[in-house]
């Protein structure tokens, strides 16, 4: 509000990186490919040879198109719960969404050996899985925020978070047991976080739940602006506070959990953007946040994308490891930083 | 709104908790009237239910027993919105963490009335600039809630109470955190309000002495009654020799505060 240039010229440039990330992620790649090409293709022209077309349209551009997604819906996600929670520390992975949706994933990839065939064919489609990992991160945080009902210390919150994570950690470590090596393999692959290899279709079923997310989040930019004072003064200016919050939960179980369904569990991403956004815009309001959110929420995960191809080789590293090695170094400046504003 | 007309009735008014369908009650038998135009102090000992009186007032907790009137309708029954355009309060719980300036600390006061964006109309804009100016707090309007003291910050609550544009304000000991500079000329700012804007006042304190010189009129709650009358009513009839039991405290009625024996 005070600043209304200086957030103009932000979004501008934002935007501006956004998009040329988008094309350098798609550039990059182990098959090396002419920028001309990659723009042909993109533009829905011809490139020199069909299979850098083929490349391009079935492999790169989805996988860019999944960055932007993951990237997204967990940062608005994060926004969401650091204020419900009014705890700058909180975020899908940190207060055990991730690890919630992983173990309803674990349930279906090793646990369908016990369920008869049909079903099992059912909970092992991409349907099944969103689902289940959906329904495994929406169970926690309603476990989670049961706890915080009766806890007025936000650390203690986020010792419940880890202690969610250890416990379903724990029994996705006793299912492992009981599974075949190829099941296991599935899953750490899975578990290994991986924006690539996923069809056009699955991409639509992600977009689409994202979406629907991220809708939901915006349903709430009103109520999170009031709950910056607390719940006792978001009541009494008309909020009905029930009603976010349960807006709140399903849009961050839809995102998390689609989003950790299909890319596997994307750590830290969901706790830095929001700061990210933060730091930038020196701001709470959450219509700006909003948006400053999504756009940082898909350049780092662009970026992030970028680095698991290393340049010149075949190698991809998985995306959890990046994301983890850019993002736990940040959490302990934010720490170490302790602004008064962010950390009281 | 007319001068001295009456907003909050509280009739034969029981407060306290129901716990294992248990009543455990509080205070009873109280009744009270507050009226437009008019500051009122309510002030009684440590855990004699303050709180719970001013939860029960604001419709935040349900009474055991007799009725709560707001403009003649009860209190439950107004819709969270209806509430937040007739009832804004001021809180002593410290603010969650964020980065609101002070300029957006009292726009949110609008909230009752902007669209599901909570975007500012012209008119919006008038009312918390009116606020700010109030409270004389506009020179402070671009500092982050979290830069300025907390005498300063308590203002800036009230100026968002203003904003919110009601007829009855309630606030939780506001005077609490301040020294004796800040406390008068925090409650001298109530006064002026009650007064020169016409709304009704109503605020809890420990600063008895500075309540009989400021209040119009005083709300005393006791281990026997809860009784609401002017500050000169109050001390002719002694009721400030029951407010602690303690021998060793007793009101001295011409200094108008207490003194240790």
């Amino acid at each position: 509000m005070q600043h209304p240039k200086r957030n103009i010229a932000l979004f501008i440039i934002l935007g501006i990186a956004l998009a040329l990330l988008f094309i350098v992620n798609i550039s990059l790649g182990s098959v090396k490919i002419p920028m001309q090409d990659v723009l042909q293709s993109l533009t829905g022209g011809d490139a020199s040879k069909t299979t850098w077309q083929y490349i391009i349209i079935n492999y790169r551009l989805p996988k860019a198109i999944t960055a932007l997604l993951v990237g997204m819906g967990l940062s608005v996600s994060g926004l969401l719960m650091q204020t419900l929670f009014r705890n700058p520390l909180a975020g899908p992975d940190v207060l055990g969404l991730s690890s919630g949706a992983s173990l309803g994933v674990a349930f279906v990839i090793l646990g369908s050996a016990v369920l008869p065939g049909a079903m099992a064919g059912f909970f092992l489609s991409s349907y099944g899985i969103v689902l289940a990992s959906t329904l495994g991160s929406f169970v926690v945080l309603l476990a989670v925020l049961a706890v915080a009902q009766h806890l007025r210390d936000t650390m203690a919150i986020l010792i419940i978070g880890l202690m969610f994570t250890s416990f379903t950690g724990a029994i996705v470590g006793v299912l492992t047991y009981f599974s075949t090596a190829e099941q296991l393999q599935k899953y750490t692959f899975w578990s290994l976080g991986s924006l690539g290899n996923l069809s056009w279709g699955n991409i639509i079923i992600l977009g689409l739940v994202t979406l629907a997310g991220l809708l939901l989040s915006a349903l709430c930019i009103k109520p999170l602006d009031a709950l910056l004072l607390g719940e006792r003064y978001a009541k009494s200016m008309g909020i009905d506070f029930n009603k976010t919050r349960f807006i709140i939960i399903l849009a961050t179980s839809l995102l998390t959990g689609c989003i950790t369904a299909f890319a596997g569990p994307v750590a830290f991403v969901g706790l830095v953007v929001p700061h990210m956004a933060k730091l930038l815009f020196k701001t709470s309001n959450h219509m700006l946040l909003f948006w400053a959110t999504l756009l940082c929420g898909g350049i780092l995960l662009l970026l992030c994308d970028i680095f698991t191809q290393l340049p010149g080789s075949s190698f991809v590293l998985p995306i959890n490891a990046i994301t983890s090695i850019v993002g736990a170094p940040v959490v302990i400046a934010l720490l170490l930083g302790k602004r008064k504003g962010i950390f009281n | 709104m007319e001068k001295g007309t009456t907003l909050l009735q509280a009739i034969n008014l029981s407060i306290g908790y129901t716990a294992k369908k248990q009543a455990a009650t509080i205070a009873s038998n109280i009744n009270l009237e507050l009226k437009a135009g008019s500051l009122t102090a309510l002030i009684g000992a440590n855990g004699i239910g303050k709180s719970t009186l001013l939860r029960t007032l604001t419709g935040i907790q349900q009474p055991l027993s007799g009725n709560v009137l707001l403009n003649n309708m009860a209190v439950a029954e107004y819709s969270a919105q209806e509430l937040s355009q007739n009832l804004s309060i001021v809180l002593t719980e410290a603010l969650p963490p964020s980065n609101l300036t002070v300029f957006e600390l009292v726009a949110l006061g609008r909230q009752p009335y902007t669209n599901w964006l909570g975007s500012l109309s012209d008119d919006d804009f008038t009312k918390v600039n009116i606020a700010l100016k109030l409270t004389q707090t506009a020179h402070l309007s671009h500092k982050k809630h979290f830069e300025i003291s907390d005498g300063q910050l308590q203002k800036v609550l009230i100026a968002r109470a203003l904003a919110q544009d009601t007829p009855l304000i309630i606030l939780d000991e506001p005077t609490t955190h301040l020294d004796l500079l800040h406390k008068v000329n925090l409650l001298r700012l109530l006064k002026k309000l009650a007064q020169e804007a016409n709304k009704c006042i109503l605020y809890s304190t420990h600063d008895l002495d500075l309540a009989l010189q400021l209040s119009d009129r005083i709300i005393v709650m006791t281990p026997q009654t809860v009784v609401q009358g002017t500050p000169q009513n109050l001390i002719d009839n002694n009721v400030f020799d029951t407010l602690f039991n303690d021998a060793n405290i007793v009101f001295d009625k011409d200094k108008g505060g207490f003194v240790v024996k």
